[in-house]
């Protein structure tokens, strides 16, 4: 891979072929794996161009464009002359696309032969019709291998078209692709507005956009592209490089204006959009705790679900007249208070004796403390009193005297989870910034060096230990009081898990981030029984949970909104050998490297 | 058993004494220790855990000697104790089922002394052993070769698994873990927790989610045997033999031959050994094949033992096959097996022998949460482990 040359190819058939097959061999699998899962076949329901093209056929169909446009990716070196991409690429991306084809109509052709269907539960009669269009095999051979290559050679072409074109066909094909596959978010908060007969226009009556919506409307995108092309890009350098008070300035009128559109939007959501966001939100929180655990203090706990259950058994109990041992039927508000006090012992006890191990035996003895709090409230001897694998049902809403925040009314518990989400994400703020937010950082970067410089470690890591452990216990709380009733199976690893990708996906230690991370994830995919806006995807955002949490580490692991100090951290070769490129180009000032090396840069 | 096998075997040096956890003060030249609230809340911890333990042994000797004794119906009123029998059927369980964790410890401790990361994906591997297992048994039973020559099919079963554990373990290793080599020890972690769930969803697409029972074992297997005064299913005396038989094969290839050799002076210290011209890149990728040949047999074995397997199976036996990888002391391959052997035995003996007499009802479902409680006791008074962690300097840190 590293041998990708500096040397000129003589002509567009000089290909590195061994690259390409291998590119064309990842592709196929790809390809198959993605077929064998039943991802298409499941997702083929979802008509997205109304008889044109489903949900399905976009899956299948953009692993050629992705691979053929990293197969043709060319590897710059710094100082060493890079080809100009053209033919030669093309080629490249048109050969790993017919590998890609020839793989899925290999697939076929099995398909037709033999029934594997008693291992591999998706190897079906469907998924013969699915890869030939019900057009016969000999179609679906022919149609697999011309359109992956030309797909391929398409991926490959985004690095040969102009800058310009390759923008506005890409925001042109997304944005077509959100508003097909959001349709439901755009027709609920449509029908708030009173703009029905827009989204009447658009879609067609069965689901998915009809032809002529969707090219009208690709147009319409594509001058608006046009039109505002460099704007926003101006505008987001322009709000970065504001300082001072300019800058406060500018910050307060993007938070009001969020601040605002958060409050609200609810009112002209429909029950499901507003069930979407009071989920969002519980997860937000509980990133949010976990953000100062892992993303601040680096200290990875993959049991934080363990205190996710303390605040909602706390609460259970408190509440609920079912609780079976004790049973004072508090109000929610008294509850709480409870809870933070559950929440800090309960942090207490399981950061204390992990506090002094290494960052990996931290992570699996925390591991086990969650699934150890989850086999206590099921098992027989806490039974008598949590309700064993019964739980506690019957937990009554918040009464806010003018309101009750129930579980029927997802939009109360919107502004519930908002006002928790608020107070967490003011309260980080403020700690990001203060003598312990300081300090977790400098633990975070290097414990050692952070201990002589006269931090105490073991009360800081506590503390993160605790803030976490409150927030998470928060939303436990609202949990429980939003579902009504709490089982130990709301309490598995698997939400540890997923709270870890949503903070790893939106940027470690970084507030802006976790919420990006939780309303794309959360929001779009859904969270472990939660439903996401892509309800197709329920039985597979699992996989694409894990499969982004690989790829987020391997190829950004600051998240998609780092922090500027975090990625700084986890770049630092990157970050000093750029320095070092730009402090020893010829012809500048080798005695002060910073100022000239800016400047530098330009002239090359 | 446990001074054979180790990923390297360094001189000791001074800071082996002071153990992992307590890095920070051998260098911070403070002049006594100072004794904050969380060290006294830890020897608390330790008290009351050690205490509990020891009421409840004594509870259950003495319920053993008279069961009409005070002091044993003290917390148990009705306990009846153990029969001689039963505690052999338990120990036995017990020793089957550690054997298992110890094979799949071996992976771990073995990247874990090469790496100095924890594979949390190791699990994964065991279970694509253990499905491998049930999907060509399953064939052979429709075949009725399973039937009629139980041995062939057991011979092809293993090397199938093997093969499959291996092929995952080494793709992971290319695909996830090589380009992480050198950044900071909780980003591989974090990968392989990816990874680890991207198989299990991956496996559980592919094939399914109900669970898998592989056919019935031939009656010969299966039988009660009697050896040495202790009945033992036959099917726990192959699990045992073949357990043995990997162990020895690993610890022939660890110390007796050149890839050993060169695997464990990677594990000492990787820039070095490619000086002294041993392939890093290449011994790496074989330390991946060892570990995941090893978890596919343990696979294997945990399919005929149990006969039932599912997307989930490598979860629960990972992480507790880590905790004995540091109950023996990471990166010692011996104290890996004898880890997983004494993790199994306290899994089914100590419910019955410390908690019930201490009148926790229900002990059996506790037995998870007596393996976790087994690595909170370990990190808590010898966090390197029974028998001493072996690894470079650098990962220690």
């Amino acid at each position: 891979m590293s041998t990708m040359t500096a040397t000129m190819p003589s002509s567009a058939l000089d290909q590195d072929w061994r690259r390409v097959l291998r590119w064309g061999l990842i592709c196929g699998g790809v390809l198959i794996a993605l077929c064998l899962v039943g991802m298409p076949v499941e997702l083929d329901r979802r008509e997205l161009i109304e008889r044109y093209l489903s949900l399905g056929y976009v899956s299948v169909l953009m692993i050629p464009i992705l691979i053929g446009r990293i197969a043709a990716t060319q590897v710059v070196l710094e100082g060493v002359e890079s080809r100009k991409q053209g033919l030669y690429d093309l080629v490249t991306g048109l050969a790993v696309g017919i590998l890609g084809g020839v793989s899925l109509s290999l697939l076929i052709v099995a398909l037709d032969s033999w029934d594997l269907r008693d291992p591999l539960v998706n190897w079906s009669p469907k998924l013969f019709r699915f890869l030939t269009y019900e057009n016969g095999i000999g179609f679906g051979l022919m149609a697999w291998i011309v359109t992956c290559g030309l797909l391929g050679m398409m991926g490959a072409a985004s690095h040969v078209v102009p800058a310009m074109l390759r923008r506005v066909s890409g925001i042109v094909v997304l944005s077509l692709l959100g508003i097909s596959v959001l349709e439901g978010a755009i027709e609920d908060l449509s029908e708030g507005f009173g703009l029905e007969w827009l989204t009447d226009l658009l879609y067609a009556k069965k689901g998915g956009l009809t032809l002529t919506s969707a090219i009208l409307a690709g147009a319409a995108i594509a001058f608006v592209a046009v039109l505002t092309s460099g704007r926003v890009k101006a505008l987001t350098t322009s709000y970065r490089e504001k300082e001072g008070a300019d800058r406060q300035k500018a910050s307060i009128i993007l938070f009001v204006v969020v601040a605002v559109l958060v409050i609200v939007l609810p009112i002209f959501l429909g029950k499901i959009m507003n069930e979407l966001l009071a989920n969002v939100g519980l997860f937000l929180l509980l990133a949010l705790g976990l953000n100062i655990v892992v993303g601040l203090a680096g200290l990875l706990d993959l049991g934080y679900v363990a205190f996710f259950a303390v605040g909602g058994y706390t609460t259970a109990v408190l509440t609920s007249p079912n609780s079976p041992f004790f049973a004072p039927e508090m109000h929610f508000g008294f509850a709480l208070i409870f809870v933070v006090i559950f929440a800090i012992v309960v942090g207490l006890v399981i950061g204390a004796p992990v506090i002094r191990m290494r960052g990996d035996y931290l992570a699996i003895v925390t591991l086990g403390f969650g699934e150890i709090i989850r086999l206590l409230f099921l098992s027989d001897w806490l039974g008598p009193y949590f309700g064993g694998a019964q739980g506690i049902t019957n937990i009554p809403g918040v009464d806010l005297g003018f309101a009750t925040v129930k579980g029927t009314d997802p939009r109360s518990v919107f502004y519930l989870v908002l006002f928790f989400c608020a107070i967490a994400i003011y309260v980080s703020w403020r700690l990001q910034a203060s003598r312990l937010g300081r300090s977790w950082m400098a633990i975070r970067e290097d414990e050692q060096v952070a201990e002589t410089m006269g931090i105490n470690t073991v009360n800081s890591k506590l503390m993160a230990f605790v803030v976490g452990a409150v927030m998470a216990a928060f939303s436990g709380a609202v949990l429980a009081a939003k579902v009504g009733s709490i089982f130990p199976t709301s309490f598995m690893i698997l939400i540890s898990i997923i709270i870890l990708v949503v903070v790893i996906v939106g940027g470690m230690g970084n507030i802006a981030g976790v919420m990006v991370g939780s309303f794309v994830l959360i929001g779009v995919l859904g969270g472990p029984k939660q439903p996401g806006l892509l309800q197709e995807f329920q039985n597979f955002k699992l996989l694409i949970y894990g499969m982004l949490l690989v790829f987020m580490m391997l190829k950004r692991p600051e998240g998609l909104v780092p922090s500027a100090r975090r990625s700084r951290e986890l770049h630092q070769d990157e970050f000093l050998q750029d320095a070092w490129l730009k402090g020893d180009k010829p012809g500048t000032d080798d005695d002060d490297g910073e100022t000239v090396g800016d400047d530098g840069g330009e002239e090359e | 058993m446990c001074g054979g096998g180790r990923i390297s075997s360094r001189l000791p040096t001074a800071d082996d004494s002071n153990g992992a956890h307590v890095t920070t003060h051998a260098v911070s030249t403070k002049p006594a220790k100072r004794v904050v609230a969380v060290d006294r809340f830890l020897t608390f911890i330790r008290i009351f855990l050690v205490t509990m333990i020891v009421i409840g042994l004594l509870a259950f000797i003495w319920q053993q000697i008279d069961a009409d004794n005070v002091f044993a119906r003290w917390r148990n009123p009705g306990a009846r104790g153990l029969t001689g029998d039963q505690f052999k059927g338990l120990l036995i369980s017990g020793l089957s089922q550690g054997s298992m964790y110890g094979l799949i410890a071996l992976g771990y401790s073995m990247v874990y002394g090469v790496l100095g990361f924890i594979n949390f994906a190791h699990g994964e591997v065991f279970m694509v052993g253990a499905m491998t297992g049930f999907i060509a048994s399953d064939k052979f039973a429709a075949n009725g070769l399973w039937e009629s020559n139980f041995l062939l099919c057991l011979a092809l079963i293993m090397l199938m698994a093997i093969f499959f554990s291996t092929f995952t373990a080494i793709l992971m290793e290319r695909v996830a873990y090589r380009a992480l080599r050198n950044s900071p020890r909780l980003i591989p972690l974090i990968t392989s927790i990816g990874v680890s769930f991207f198989i299990q969803n991956l496996v559980l697409g592919l094939f399914g989610p109900a669970t898998k029972s592989y056919p019935r074992l031939p009656e010969w297997l299966a039988d009660q045997r009697s050896i040495l005064t202790f009945e033992i299913a036959g099917t726990r005396i192959l699990v045992l033999v073949v357990a043995a038989a990997s162990m020895t094969g690993l610890w022939y290839i660890v110390e007796r031959t050149k890839t050993g050799k060169a695997m464990r002076a990677v594990a000492e210290d990787k820039e070095i050994a490619s000086l002294m011209g041993i392939d890093v890149n290449r011994t790496i990728v074989t330390t991946f094949a060892v570990g995941g040949a090893m978890a596919g047999v343990g696979g294997i074995l945990w399919g005929l033992m149990f006969r039932s397997v599912t997307h989930m199976t490598g979860f629960l036996p990972g992480v507790k096959a880590f905790t004995a990888a540091v109950v023996g002391g990471i990166g010692n391959l011996g104290g890996a097996m004898a880890g997983g052997i004494s993790l199994g035995s306290a899994e089914s003996l100590a419910p019955l022998l410390i908690l019930e007499p201490l009148g926790v009802p229900g002990v059996s479902q506790l037995k998870d949460a007596v393996a976790f409680t087994v690595l909170v006791l370990v990190l808590l008074f010898k966090p390197t482990g029974l028998f001493g962690e072996r690894l470079s300097a650098e990962d220690r840190a």
